[in-house]
C-alpha cells in the first residue's frame, strides 16, 4: 500500500512539471521578465538599469530553458539553472510569489480557502445524497409513470444553463421574498443565511445530469444476475435495493466523486463571484479580470495538485469499497 | 460588394460539406441506413432534429459575410466598403439595424422603458416616457396597438402557414413518387401515422416552426417583439444572432476534438505499450488542470497577442472572430480528453475480441483491422458522445463569457446577453426581456440536443439492443 | 395426491404477441427430482423464473396458474410470495461468478437468507451458516466466511449458492443449469452433493438443463421442452430406453454424436510439430514493476499433428490449451521451444516473413458471436482473408463466385452474403466462421471449443461438416476441447492437458481406453455415466 502511494507520488511528479511547462510557456508568451520588472517596480519612469537590477535581483535574468552561460558545469547545470528550473522549484514547495498588487499568493489562498469549502462542501454533501436519494427512488418505481416524468424533468433541468438557476433564485429568494441575503459572506455560524441559497442553487442545478447517471448505473446493476439471486432469497424490493444494487452502485460513483473532493478546496468560479464571497473561486475570477498571471499560475497548479491527490484518493477508495481491487 | 471569408465561416462550411460527404458514405451501408431509420422512428427525434435543423440553417444564413459598398464620391474612382461586415441574416433584419431606439423598451412597447426629463411646450420641465421613434409610427398617439397586433398575428399565422403547406405537399409528393398511391389516400396514410417514418410529426413542428419564425419576422418589422436592450437595439435580432455564436462552438469544437480523440485513444488501446504511456500521460497532464484556468490563461494569451496586432484586422468583426477561432480550438484542447479515455478503453477490449484474432490469423496489417474492425464499432461512442459534448459546450459558451473569457463582448452571445442581464435584473423595475429571450432560445436548443442524443443513445448503444 | 409439492397448470407466458410458453403442466413430488431438458430458448428457464415469480416485466403470463401444496402462488401479493422464496421454494443458477455479490462476503450472503425468513441473528446465525457450508462440502468455513466471491474457485461458488438455497430448508430447489458453468471433475461433484442432500433432507429438485448425461446421473422424471410446450414426460427408465416422441429420440441420438470409426489412416507424415513449447507470462511486483516470476501457461508441450488428422487437446478450464492454440497461430508470444510447420519453424519468424504462411493455419473460434466482426456483411467477412493472403489477383465477381462456393460448400445459401452476422443463428454462424477460414485453403486448422456454445442437435451438425471437411480437403485439426464426449467422433489422437504441461497423449484408443495417467482416469470417470459408457463402447 505505501509502496504504491509512493510509486503514485513520483509518477504525479512528471505530470506536475508536464503542467508548469504549459503554464511557464502560457506565461511568458504575454508576461516577459521585463513587463513582470515594470508593474512590480510600479513607479511611472523606470530606467533599463532599475530593470536588470530587479530581474537579477529576482533570478528572472536567467534564461527560459537552456542556460549556455553555465556550459562549462555541464548539461545537467545548464539545464537546472533556469528561470523554468526556477519557477517550477519555487511552485513545488508552494512557495507562489507576489500577485501583480503585491499581495502574498499563499497567505491569500490560505484564507480564501475556507469560504470556498463552506459553499462548496455542503454542496457536495447535499448534491450527492440528494441525486443518489433520488435515482434510488425512481429506480424502485421503473417503468412507471413518475420515472418518465422525473427522467423528462431531468432533462430539462440540465438543458437549462446554471447562470439561469443563480439569477433566478437571486431575484425570487432575495429581491422578491427577501428570504436570504442577496449576497455576502461572514464566517461561522452566523454565517449560514448566506450559505443557504447558493447551497441550494448548486444542489438543484446539478440534480438533473445527476440523478440520470446515477440512475442509468443502478438500472445497469439491476440487471445483473447476483441481484436475481438476492430476489429468489426472498428479499424485499428495498432490501434488494439497499443491500445490494447500492453498493454495488456506488462503485462507479465513487470514480466520479472521489477525485473532485480535493478540487472542493478550489471553490466554484460562478457562485462565489454572483454571492460576493470572498472564496478561491472569486479570488481565480478576479485574477483572470485583471490579467493577474502570478494568481492564474498559482491556481492552475494548485488545482493540477488537487486533481492528482483525488485520483489517488480513488484508486485508494476503490481498495476500501471493492474487494476484488489490489493495489499493486 | 466584397465578399469577407471569417475564419470560423470557412469551418463551418468546410464541415457541412464534409458532413454532406460523410453521410451520402455511411448512407451506402444498409445497416447503417437501419440505425438512422430507427433513430428517426421516434417522433420526439423527428422534431428534435427539425429544430436543431433550424438552428443550424440561422447560423448558417449568418455565416456568410460581405462587406458592402459604401456609394461612390462623385471624383474619386476608388470604392470604399462598409467597415460593417453584413451576412444575409442581417439583410433580412436591416430594418432592425437602421431604426435603432435611443434604449431599453419593453416588447411590444410604444414607449421607452425608462422616464427622460423634457422640456415640454409650455417651457416646463417634466419627466415622460417618450414614444419609441420606429414602432407602429402609422397609428395615432392614441390609438391603441392591440387591435394592430392581432390582425399582424393573423396575417402571419396565415402567410406562415400557406407557405409551410406548400413545402409539405411537395415533400409528400416527392415521397409518393412511384408508387400507385392517389394523393389523397396518401395524405390519409400520413394522417394517421401509418408511415414508417413519423411524418406527421414532422410535418406538425415543420409548420410550427414555420408559422413562429413568420410570426416573429412579420411583427418585429412594426415592433420589438422580445423588447429592446441598453441602447436600443432589437433584442430578437441580438438573440437570432447569437445563434450563430452557440451553434458554432458547440459544432465545430466537437468536430475538432474528434480527430486527436479518436486518433490518440485508438492508438493508445490498440498499440499499447510505450505509445499508451505517452498517451495517458498527455491526457492526464491535460486534465488536472482547471479546464476553466486553461481556457482562461490561453484566451488571455490569444487577447493580448490581437491587442498587439491591430494591423493584422481590417474591421471589428475580423477581430472578434479571431478570437472565436481560437476559443473554438482552445476548447477542443481542453475537451478531447474525455472521450478519448472512452475510446481508449473501447478498443482495447475490442482488440481482445475474437474477430480481431481471425483478422490477425490472416495476417491483416494492424492499420487495416483498425479501420475496418475497430473503428466502426466505435463510432455509436463518438457519436454519443458529440451529441452530448454538442449540448455542453453551449452552455459552457455562456458561463466562459461571463468569466470573461468566453468570446468577444463586443460579439452577440447568450453569454454576453445574460451578462448584461445580471445588471439589467438588479434595476427596479427589472429588465427580464434580454434575459427570457437568451434563456428560451438557448433551452430550446440545448433540450433539443439533449432529447436527441438520448434517442441515438437508445438506438445505438450495443447493450439496448436486446 | 397429497405428496405433491408443485403443480404447474397450463402455464403460458408471452411477451408482445409472441408465445413463449404454451401451455406447460407439470407436477413435481415430495423428494423427487424432475428434470426439465431441451435445447436453448426452449423455454425451460423461463419455466423456472415463472414459478419464483421472477420473470422480467415485459413477460406477461397469459393463463395458468402455479401451486404449491395447492396453494396458488400467482394469487398471493408480492410481500406473501417473498415469504415463499427462498423459505419454500430456494433456487440456484447457472453462472455462480454473476450470481452471488461480489462486494458481500459469502458468508454474509449466507447469513442474509437465514436472517431474512427465520430471523436468526448473532452467534445462531453464524454457526448455522458455518454449518450450512460444512454441509455442502467447503472446507475452511470459518475463514471462507469471510472471502468474497471472487476469491473462491466456481466449484466452490456454486456450493455456496447451495448453501444459501438450502439456508431455510426449503421443500423444493430450483436448479437452473447449475453445473453447465463448471468443468467435468466439478461438475461430478456438485452432482453428488445434490443428489446427497436430496437423500438427506428429503429435498425435491427442478432440475434443468440441456445435458443428457447429467439428467441420466440425477433425474427421476423428465419432461422434454421444445419451443415453449412439453413434448414428452416420463420416468426415468422409460425416457432412455423408450423415447417416444421423434425429437426426444433425435435429442438422445445428439447428444452422443454418432460414432462412425474414422479412417485410421496409414501414418501420415507430420504437418506441425511443437516441440517444449513455453508460454509464460510476466508476475511484475515491487517497486520498480520488475518481473519476479512468471506464469507458465504453457510450460514444455510437445506435440505432432499429422496430415488429415485432427488432435484433440483436452483439459480444464485454465489447462493452457487455448494458449497453445494462439501461440501455434503466432498471435500469443512464445517464450522458447519450436513450431516446424511444414519443415519450416515458425517461432524466429518475423510477422513479414510469417505472412505468406499464414494461410496455411487457420481457426474457429469458441464464441460464434464475438467471432464475426457485427459491422460487416458475410460476404465481406470471408473476403477479408482471401484478399489479405491470396497468392493471385482477382477481380471482385471471382471473389464473390468462390464465396458463394464456400457458403454452400459449409452448407448455407450463397445469398446469404448480403447479410449481418445479427441475423443469423449460433449454429449458422458457426458455419460462417468455417467458411472464412476455410477460404484460403489451410492446412491447419485450430479449433478452439467450436461446439461448446451450441446445441447438442447443432453440434452434432458441424461435427458431421468438420469430419466432412477434412476427408474432402485433406485438413488437419488441432480440436481443442473440454468436452469428453465428442472427442471419439473426431480425434485420432488425444492430448491431455493440465496446468501448462501435456499428461498424456497418444492414439484415441490408448488414451481413452487405457488410460495410464491419474488425472486422465479422473477426468474420464468424472463425466456422466452415460458419456462414460459411450466412450468404452467405441470399437476402433
Amino acid at each position: 500500500m505505501l509502496n504504491y502511494i509512493i510509486r503514485r507520488v513520483l509518477y504525479a511528479i512528471p505530470i506536475l512539471i508536464g503542467v508548469n511547462l504549459l503554464t511557464f510557456l502560457l506565461f511568458f508568451m504575454v508576461n516577459s521578465p521585463d513587463d513582470i520588472a515594470r508593474s512590480q517596480l510600479g513607479a511611472k519612469q523606470i530606467s533599463p538599469q532599475q530593470i536588470t537590477a530587479w530581474k537579477v535581483k529576482r533570478g528572472y535574468d536567467k534564461p527560459l530553458f537552456y542556460n549556455a552561460e553555465t556550459k562549462e558545469e555541464g548539461v545537467l547545470a545548464s539545464l537546472t539553472d533556469t528561470l523554468f528550473v526556477k519557477e517550477s522549484l519555487a511552485l513545488f514547495i508552494f512557495d507562489f510569489g507576489f500577485s501583480d498588487a503585491g499581495r502574498n499568493i499563499a497567505t491569500d489562498i490560505k484564507q480564501r480557502m475556507w469560504p470556498s469549502l463552506q459553499i462548496a462542501l455542503p454542496s457536495f454533501i447535499i448534491g450527492l445524497t440528494t441525486n443518489i436519494s433520488l435515482a434510488l427512488l425512481i429506480v424502485l418505481f421503473r417503468g412507471s409513470v413518475l420515472d418518465t416524468t422525473t427522467m423528462i424533468i431531468a432533462v430539462m433541468i440540465m438543458s437549462i444553463s446554471g447562470l439561469f438557476y443563480i439569477i433566478a433564485g437571486q431575484v425570487l429568494f432575495s429581491k422578491l421574498w427577501h428570504w436570504f441575503p442577496i449576497s455576502g459572506f461572514e464566517s461561522g455560524i452566523g454565517g449560514i443565511k448566506f450559505v443557504i441559497l447558493p447551497v441550494l442553487i448548486g444542489v438543484f442545478g446539478g440534480i438533473g445530469s445527476g440523478v440520470r447517471w446515477y440512475r442509468s448505473l443502478f438500472l445497469e446493476q439491476i440487471n445483473q444476475d447476483y441481484v436475481r439471486t438476492a430476489r429468489a432469497k426472498g428479499l424485499t424490493e428495498l432490501r434488494v435495493l439497499f443491500g445490494h444494487v447500492l453498493p454495488n452502485g456506488m462503485l462507479p460513483i465513487l470514480t466520479g466523486v472521489v477525485v473532485v473532493l480535493p478540487s472542493l478546496f478550489m471553490g466554484s468560479l460562478i457562485m462565489e463571484s454572483f454571492f460576493g464571497i470572498p472564496g478561491l473561486g472569486s479570488y481565480t475570477i478576479d485574477a483572470i479580470n485583471a490579467q493577474d498571471f502570478s494568481i492564474v499560475k498559482s491556481m492552475v497548479f494548485l488545482g493540477a495538485v488537487l486533481y492528482i491527490i483525488g485520483l489517488l484518493l480513488t484508486d485508494i477508495s476503490y481498495t476500501l469499497f471493492d474487494p476484488r481491487v489490489k493495489l499493486s | 460588394m466584397k465578399m469577407s471569408f471569417l475564419w470560423t465561416d470557412m469551418m463551418i462550411w468546410l464541415l457541412v460539406v464534409a458532413l454532406i460527404f460523410w453521410a451520402r458514405m455511411i448512407m451506402r451501408s444498409p445497416q447503417t441506413r437501419q440505425q438512422w431509420r430507427r433513430i428517426y422512428e421516434s417522433p420526439l427525434a423527428m422534431a428534435c432534429s427539425l429544430i436543431l435543423l433550424t438552428y443550424l440553417s440561422v447560423a448558417l444564413l449568418d455565416s456568410i459575410h460581405f462587406r458592402l459598398a459604401l456609394p461612390t464620391q462623385a471624383d474619386s474612382k476608388q470604392v470604399n466598403y462598409d467597415i460593417n461586415m453584413k451576412s444575409p441574416l442581417d439583410l433580412l433584419f436591416a430594418h432592425n439595424i437602421d431604426h435603432s431606439e435611443r434604449t431599453y423598451s419593453a416588447p411590444f412597447a410604444r414607449n421607452e422603458f425608462v422616464s427622460s426629463i423634457i422640456v415640454n411646450e409650455q417651457g416646463i420641465t417634466e419627466k415622460a416616457y417618450l414614444p419609441l421613434k420606429h414602432v407602429a409610427t402609422y397609428l395615432g398617439i392614441n390609438e391603441g396597438s392591440g387591435l394592430d397586433i392581432f390582425i399582424k398575428s393573423i396575417i402571419a399565422i396565415i402567410m406562415g402557414l400557406m407557405i409551410g403547406l406548400i413545402f409539405v405537399t411537395l415533400h409528400m409528393l416527392w415521397l409518393k413518387r412511384g408508387t400507385q398511391d392517389s394523393f389523397g389516400h396518401y395524405l390519409q396514410t400520413v394522417k394517421q401515422g401509418k408511415t414508417q417514418l413519423p411524418w406527421r410529426w414532422a410535418y406538425a413542428t415543420f409548420l410550427f416552426i414555420l408559422v413562429m419564425s413568420v410570426w416573429l419576422y412579420y411583427l418585429n418589422l412594426s415592433y420589438h417583439v422580445l423588447g429592446t436592450d441598453k441602447v436600443g437595439g432589437d433584442v430578437l435580432y441580438n438573440t437570432l444572432k447569437s445563434i450563430r455564436t452557440g451553434v458554432l462552438i458547440g459544432v465545430l469544437t466537437t468536430v475538432a476534438t474528434l480527430p486527436i480523440s479518436i486518433i490518440l485513444g485508438i492508438s493508445a488501446g490498440y498499440i499499447g505499450g510505450w505509445v499508451d504511456d505517452v498517451i495517458q500521460y498527455i491526457y492526464t497532464t491535460l486534465s488536472s488542470i482547471p479546464s476553466v484556468l486553461l481556457i482562461a490563461a490561453s484566451i488571455l494569451v490569444v487577447q493580448v497577442t490581437i491587442d498587439n496586432n491591430p494591423q493584422w484586422f481590417e474591421t471589428a468583426t475580423e477581430r472578434s472572430d479571431l478570437r472565436l477561432f481560437f476559443l473554438i480550438i482552445i476548447l477542443s484542447i481542453t475537451s478531447w480528453t474525455g472521450l478519448c479515455r472512452l475510446l481508449r478503453a473501447e478498443t482495447f477490449k475490442l482488440s481482445q475480441v475474437e474477430f480481431v484474432t481471425a483478422a490477425r490469423a490472416f495476417g491483416v496489417g494492424k492499420f487495416t483491422i483498425l479501420r475496418r474492425h475497430i473503428l466502426p464499432n466505435l463510432m455509436h461512442i463518438i457519436l454519443i458522445s458529440v451529441v452530448l459534448d454538442f449540448s455542453f459546450l453551449v452552455l459552457s459558451e455562456a458561463v466562459l463569457s461571463y468569466v470573461g473569457v468566453g468570446v468577444d463582448p463586443s460579439m452577440h452571445s447568450w453569454g454576453n446577453m445574460i451578462n448584461q442581464a445580471r445588471l439589467e435584473m438588479a434595476r427596479e423595475p427589472m429588465v427580464w426581456w434580454s434575459l427570457l429571450s437568451a434563456f428560451l432560445f438557448m433551452f430550446v436548443l440545448v433540450l433539443a440536443a439533449n432529447l436527441f442524443s438520448d434517442r441515438i443513445q437508445v438506438v445505438l448503444d450495443p447493450r439496448n439492443e436486446a | 395426491m397429497t405428496d405433491t409439492i408443485l403443480e404447474v397448470k397450463d402455464l403460458s407466458l408471452r411477451v408482445g404477441d409472441e408465445t413463449l410458453l404454451d401451455n406447460v403442466s407439470f407436477t413435481i413430488k415430495k423428494g423427487e427430482v424432475f428434470s426439465l431438458v431441451g435445447e436453448s430458448g426452449s423455454g425451460k428457464s423461463l419455466t423456472s423464473l415463472a414459478i419464483m415469480r421472477l420473470l422480467p416485466d415485459v413477460i406477461k403470463v397469459s393463463s395458468g396458474d402455479v401451486t404449491l401444496y395447492g396453494k396458488s402462488l400467482f394469487s398471493i401479493t408480492e410481500t406473501s410470495m417473498q415469504r415463499v422464496r427462498g423459505k419454500s421454494i430456494a433456487m440456484i443458477f447457472q453462472e455462480p461468478l454473476s450470481a452471488l455479490n461480489p462486494v458481500m462476503t459469502v458468508g454474509k450472503q449466507v447469513a442474509e437468507a437465514l436472517q431474512t425468513h427465520l430471523k436468526l441473528e448473532g452467534k445462531a446465525q453464524y454457526t448455522k451458516v458455518i454449518e450450512l457450508m460444512e454441509e455442502v462440502g467447503l472446507k475452511d468455513s470459518v475463514q471462507r466466511y469471510h472471502w468474497y466471491p471472487h476469491q473462491l474457485s466456481g466449484g466452490q461458488k456454486q456450493r455456496i449458492m447451495i448453501a444459501m438455497a438450502l439456508a431455510c430448508e426449503p421443500e423444493l430447489l430450483v436448479a437452473d443449469e447449475p453445473t453447465t458453468a463448471l468443468d467435468v471433475t466439478v461438475q461430478a461433484r456438485v452432482l453428488q452433493l445434490l443428489n446427497e442432500l436430496r437423500q438427506t433432507r428429503g429435498l425435491s429438485i427442478l432440475f434443468i438443463t440441456h445435458d443428457m448425461g447429467v439428467v441420466a446421473e440425477i433425474a427421476d422424471r423428465i419432461a422434454v421442452m421444445k419451443e415453449g410446450k412439453i413434448i414428452e414426460q416420463a420416468n426415468k427408465e422409460h425416457f432412455f430406453t423408450a423415447p417416444e416422441h421423434p425429437y426426444t429420440k433425435k435429442l438422445l441420438a445428439d447428444a452422443l454424436p454418432q460414432h462412425t470409426p474414422l479412417d485410421q489412416t496409414e501414418m501420415h507424415q507430420a504437418l506441425l510439430e511443437v516441440n517444449n513449447l513455453k508460454v509464460y507470462y510476466p508476475i511484475k511486483t515491487g517497486f520498480f514493476k520488475r518481473t519476479t516470476g512468471h506464469v507458465k501457461a504453457v510450460d514444455g508441450v510437445s506435440l505432432t499433428i499429422r496430415k488429415g488428422e485432427t488432435l484433440a487437446l483436452v483439459g480444464e478450464s485454465g489447462s493452457g490449451k487455448s494458449t497453445i492454440g494462439k501461440a501455434v497461430l503466432r498471435l500469443e508470444d512464445s517464450q522458447s521451444g519450436e513450431m516446424i510447420f511444414d519443415g519450416i519453424n515458425l517461432l524466429p519468424l518475423t510477422e513479414k516473413q510469417l505472412k505468406p504462411l499464414r494461410r496455411h493455419i487457420q481457426v474457429i473460434f469458441q464464441d460464434p458471436y464475438s467471432a464475426l466482426n457485427p459491422r460487416m456483411t458475410i460476404g465481406n467477412i470471408i473476403r477479408e482473408g482471401i484478399i489479405s493472403l491470396s497468392t493471385e489477383k482477382q477481380t471482385t465477381a471471382q471473389q464473390d463466385k468462390q464465396i458463394a462456393e464456400l457458403l454452400e460448400k459449409v452448407e448455407l445459401k450463397a445469398e446469404f452474403a448480403e447479410r449481418y452476422p445479427h441475423e443469423f443463428s449460433g449454429g449458422q454462424r458457426q458455419r460462417i466462421g468455417i467458411a472464412r477460414a476455410l477460404a484460403v485453403k489451410p492446412k491447419l486448422i485450430i479449433c478452439d471449443e467450436p461446439t461448446s456454445a451450441l446445441d447438442v442437435s447443432v453440434r452434432a451438425k458441424v461435427l458431421r461438416l468438420l469430419r466432412h471437411l477434412q476427408k474432402e480437403e485433406g485438413l488437419s485439426y488441432l480440436f481443442i476441447t473440454h468436452d469428453l464426449s465428442i472427442i471419439p467422433t473426431i480425434a485420432h489422437q488425444v492430448a491431455v492437458m493440465k496446468e501448462g504441461k501435456i499428461v498424456e497423449q497418444g492414439s484415441l484408443n490408448k488414451v481413452v481406453l487405457n488410460p495410464q495417467h491419474a488425472y486422465t482416469q479422473q477426468l474420464l470417470n468424472s463425466a456422466p455415466k452415460m458419456t462414460r459408457d459411450y466412450i468404452k463402447s467405441i470399437q476402433i
